[in-house]
């Protein structure tokens, strides 16, 4: 089955016949450059009970062995929800200063 | 090979259980709705062995084969006029989405006002949604065009969807004999499909249909073109092997009869084009040189075909029982236009007639190509558009 | 109820798509895949979610999904679910997942359709309310008095109940879940997905485009809407409703917020409160919240 797609194609030589997309994290680029505030955890009061990873509509925590969530600052669009569903309060929500990922 | 006797419609869906379809979804409409009836038996009594999703609207039935041929299973279904205009978004969808789905519609006129009985409207106005056409003259050869057509339809180098269109009543309704085949004999002839560029498989997933930017719709569209001009190639190759295999051949994208040394050409699509090889022989034995081209493959326009036929004749009596409203006949519009890039002028003339189900006889037929032959002796096109019957 | 540490870590929607930031679609769509674990079929039509897997030939969703067109969710799920009968296939669900456009009203018929026939799928409705994909048009299950871009004053008519529409077709599962209560949600999917014939659950999903609140928002708009009593949680397996442990407390009138703490909030009910205070609006809404326990309640119970 024909189902390996290339990601840039530059002609119709590049493309399948019809327009089937497979799955890949960063489908519409590196989103974070979309943010405005980055979210800080403070992982000294962090409890690792893992409402952030719950509450996140991007998908950009994960949680490692250890279970302390890591937010990935590629993809994260700077939404706030894990600064304001943390029940101890230990995101901050800090205006971005760093030059970011330029939009793709 | 055994011979049965039936309606076209019955036909039709005993060409489901030859061709091992594995999804039907229909919706019944007036005069296709023996077609989904007599497959409801067939499934109820365990002989149509596929799933039967008895939809609740022609929209829904199209979209529910779109769904099934997604998910790589043969699917099919039936309708005529307003059902067929219902599932025009959905026509486009099958198209582009490049699914091998073959629909049988049973020409009828379009409402208002309700008639029941045949007009090439429905079809005609479906010809730029991608979807492969034919059109067919006898219950044999539509039992045998639906299979062919899955063969078609399923070819990598076309993956297009396939309408067989069949005159409401004159053919739907009218029994007579055709060559049924089991479908262990049609298994040698159709491989089980397996879609050969994606399918909805949770093992494998991918998206199929979100967005396409202006930088790759173009190509996709022209990979559908590309794939319909293919067909017609792909057409004579599945009609060769089915000769080679059952013995049957009808004709190929044109039924030539008696073309050979005509002067004057007599066009038309459906039932229309069967009555006229009686009006041929009945003119030959007058001496006169005419000869029938019942267009059986109308999308893509058999170009090449006519060209040949072009290159010898002198007229072409162009019959439509359609219409494309303020400008003139589908059918005769297409021929003119293939021709136009050639160095051949016969004359072209366009008649119109037999809309709403007005019996369109061999009588007829005979004054339509006498007028054409007419015109051809003395040089002069007359009318571009003659209305044969209206009152 | 699960707990959060239970419920699993693989994601099926993946980072990096072209959601807005904040879209509570998104939270209901990845918690509906854990319970799901990856063998589903997910039939979209035009709504948020066919838009937010990105352009081809990239898309954010690890699951199959076949995008098709508005009207038509049911329709192609059917087919989608007739070929995987053919197939041998019983284990792999089929899943739509459709706005409230594609479910309220353009998408009516099919579901209709679909559930009247018995079609064993999974319809899921995510309500946020308006056409938001388009850009935030009306559509049948827009509240009262909430304003869009086709009723800037506000609408003049409250909400379909299109639960109890569901309802009389005796769906062999039915429930509401909330994308701020994702371990709910959770629950509800993993339910759905041992139950055979059609089945469905109706998510509230704030937007907040749509709704015009502050993004970070989100989740406590979708907790007030519960915590006001103005959308309750349920499940129906079969004949037997029962309200879920959440929503039980706020049955008691007393025990509910008041419906204005929900509205102030959003920018789409700002009118009811500039430039002047509308008490009659407000007092329409405050009533209705009871209306909608009171259909609901005597429907099911």
């Amino acid at each position: 089955m024909v189902n390996e797609v290339n990601t840039e194609p530059q002609n119709r030589k590049q493309m399948p016949k019809t327009s089937y997309s497979r799955p890949m994290i960063g489908s519409t680029g590196k989103t974070g450059s979309w943010r405005i505030f980055d979210p800080v955890i403070d992982y000294g009061n962090c409890s690792k009970c893992r409402t952030c990873w719950l509450f996140c509509p991007e998908a950009a925590i994960s949680i490692d062995e250890d279970e302390t969530p890591h937010i990935d600052l590629d993809y994260c669009k700077g939404c706030g929800i894990c600064a304001e569903e943390c029940p101890k309060k230990c995101i901050a929500m800090v205006r971005s200063g760093e030059t970011k990922e330029a939009p793709v | 090979m055994k011979t049965e006797l039936m309606s076209a419609n019955y036909a039709a869906a005993h060409a489901i259980v030859s061709a091992r379809v594995g999804v039907v979804a229909a919706y019944p409409i007036t005069p296709a709705t023996t077609i989904p009836e007599q497959i409801a038996l067939l499934s109820e009594d365990g002989i149509y062995k596929g799933e039967f999703i008895r939809v609740e609207s022609e929209h829904s039935a199209m979209f529910a084969c779109i769904g099934a041929s997604s998910t790589g299973v043969r699917a099919f279904t039936a309708t005529s006029s307003n059902g067929l205009l219902l599932m025009h978004e959905a026509l486009h969808w099958a198209a582009a989405a490049r699914l091998p789905i073959v629909l049988v519609n049973i020409n009828r006129s379009v409402s208002p006002s309700w008639n029941i009985h045949v007009t090439h409207d429905d079809s005609y106005s479906q010809r730029d949604t991608g979807w492969l056409q034919f059109y067919s003259a006898s219950v044999d050869e539509l039992y045998h065009t639906i299979i062919q057509s899955f063969k078609l339809a399923e070819d990598e180098r076309v993956l297009m969807p396939v309408m067989v269109n069949a005159d409401g009543f004159v053919l739907s309704h009218t029994l007579s004999t055709f060559d049924y085949l089991e479908p262990e004999e049609v298994d040698k002839f159709l491989p089980p499909y397996n879609p050969p560029h994606w399918v909805m498989d949770p093992s494998n997933p991918v998206s199929h249909g979100n967005i396409v930017f202006p930088e790759y719709y173009q190509e996709f569209r022209y990979a559908m073109h590309e794939a319909e001009l293919n067909a017609y190639k792909v057409y004579q190759e599945v009609e060769r092997d089915y000769k080679r295999l059952f013995g049957k051949y009808f004709g190929g994208p044109i039924d030539c009869y008696k073309c050979g040394d005509a002067d004057v050409l007599f066009t038309s699509l459906g039932t229309v084009g069967s009555e006229a090889k009686d009006a041929i022989d009945q003119l030959r034995a007058e001496g006169y040189k005419v000869g029938n081209a019942r267009i059986r493959m109308y999308r893509p326009f058999p170009v090449a075909r006519v060209r040949e036929l072009a290159k010898r004749a002198k007229a072409f009596a162009c019959f439509d029982r359609g219409l494309s409203y303020g400008f003139g006949g589908p059918s005769v519009n297409d021929l003119r236009a293939s021709l136009y890039a050639t160095e051949y002028r016969p004359l072209v003339k366009s008649y119109l007639g037999g809309f709403g189900g007005r019996d369109i006889t061999v009588t007829d037929i005979k004054e339509i190509i006498l007028d054409t032959h007419k015109a051809m002796e003395k040089g002069d096109l007359g009318p571009e558009e003659t209305w044969h019957d209206l009152r | 109820m699960v707990t959060v540490k239970e419920m699993p870590l693989r994601e099926y929607v993946l980072k990096g798509n072209a959601a807005c930031a904040g879209c509570q679609d998104m939270v209901a769509l990845r918690h509906a895949h854990k319970a799901l674990e990856g063998d589903v079929i997910q039939v979209v039509p035009a709504c948020c979610t066919s838009v937010v897997q990105s352009l081809w030939p990239k898309t954010c969703m690890d699951v199959p999904i076949l995008n098709t067109a508005f009207m038509a969710a049911a329709a192609t799920a059917s087919g989608v679910k007739a070929a995987l009968k053919v197939k041998g296939n019983d284990s792999t669900q089929v899943m739509v997942w459709a706005g409230d456009g594609g479910t309220f009203d353009i998408g009516i018929q099919a579901l209709s359709g679909a559930f009247e026939r018995r079609t064993d799928i999974l319809y899921v409705c995510y309500n946020n309310q308006v056409y938001s994909n388009t850009g935030t048009q009306r559509s049948g299950a827009t509240p009262l008095y909430a304003q869009t871009s086709t009723t800037w004053y506000g609408k003049t008519e409250p909400e379909k109940l299109l639960d109890l529409i569901v309802a009389a077709h005796e769906p062999a599962y039915q429930a509401t879940a909330n994308a701020a209560y994702p371990r709910d949600l959770y629950e509800k999917f993993r339910k759905a997905r041992e139950i055979k014939g059609p089945r469905f659950i109706h998510i509230f999903v704030p937007c907040p485009q749509a709704w015009n609140y502050p993004v970070e928002k989100g989740a406590e708009i979708g907790k007030l809407a519960v915590e006001t009593g103005y959308w309750i949680l349920w499940e129906r397996v079969g004949d037997k409703f029962e309200l879920s442990p959440i929503s039980k407390r706020y049955q008691d009138p007393a025990k509910r917020k008041p419906i204005e703490e929900f509205l102030q909030i959003q920018g789409r009910f700002s009118r009811l409160f500039k430039p002047t205070r509308d008490e009659k609006r407000l007092a329409d809404l405050q009533a209705w919240v009871q209306h909608r326990w009171d259909l609901v309640m005597r429907a099911f119970t």
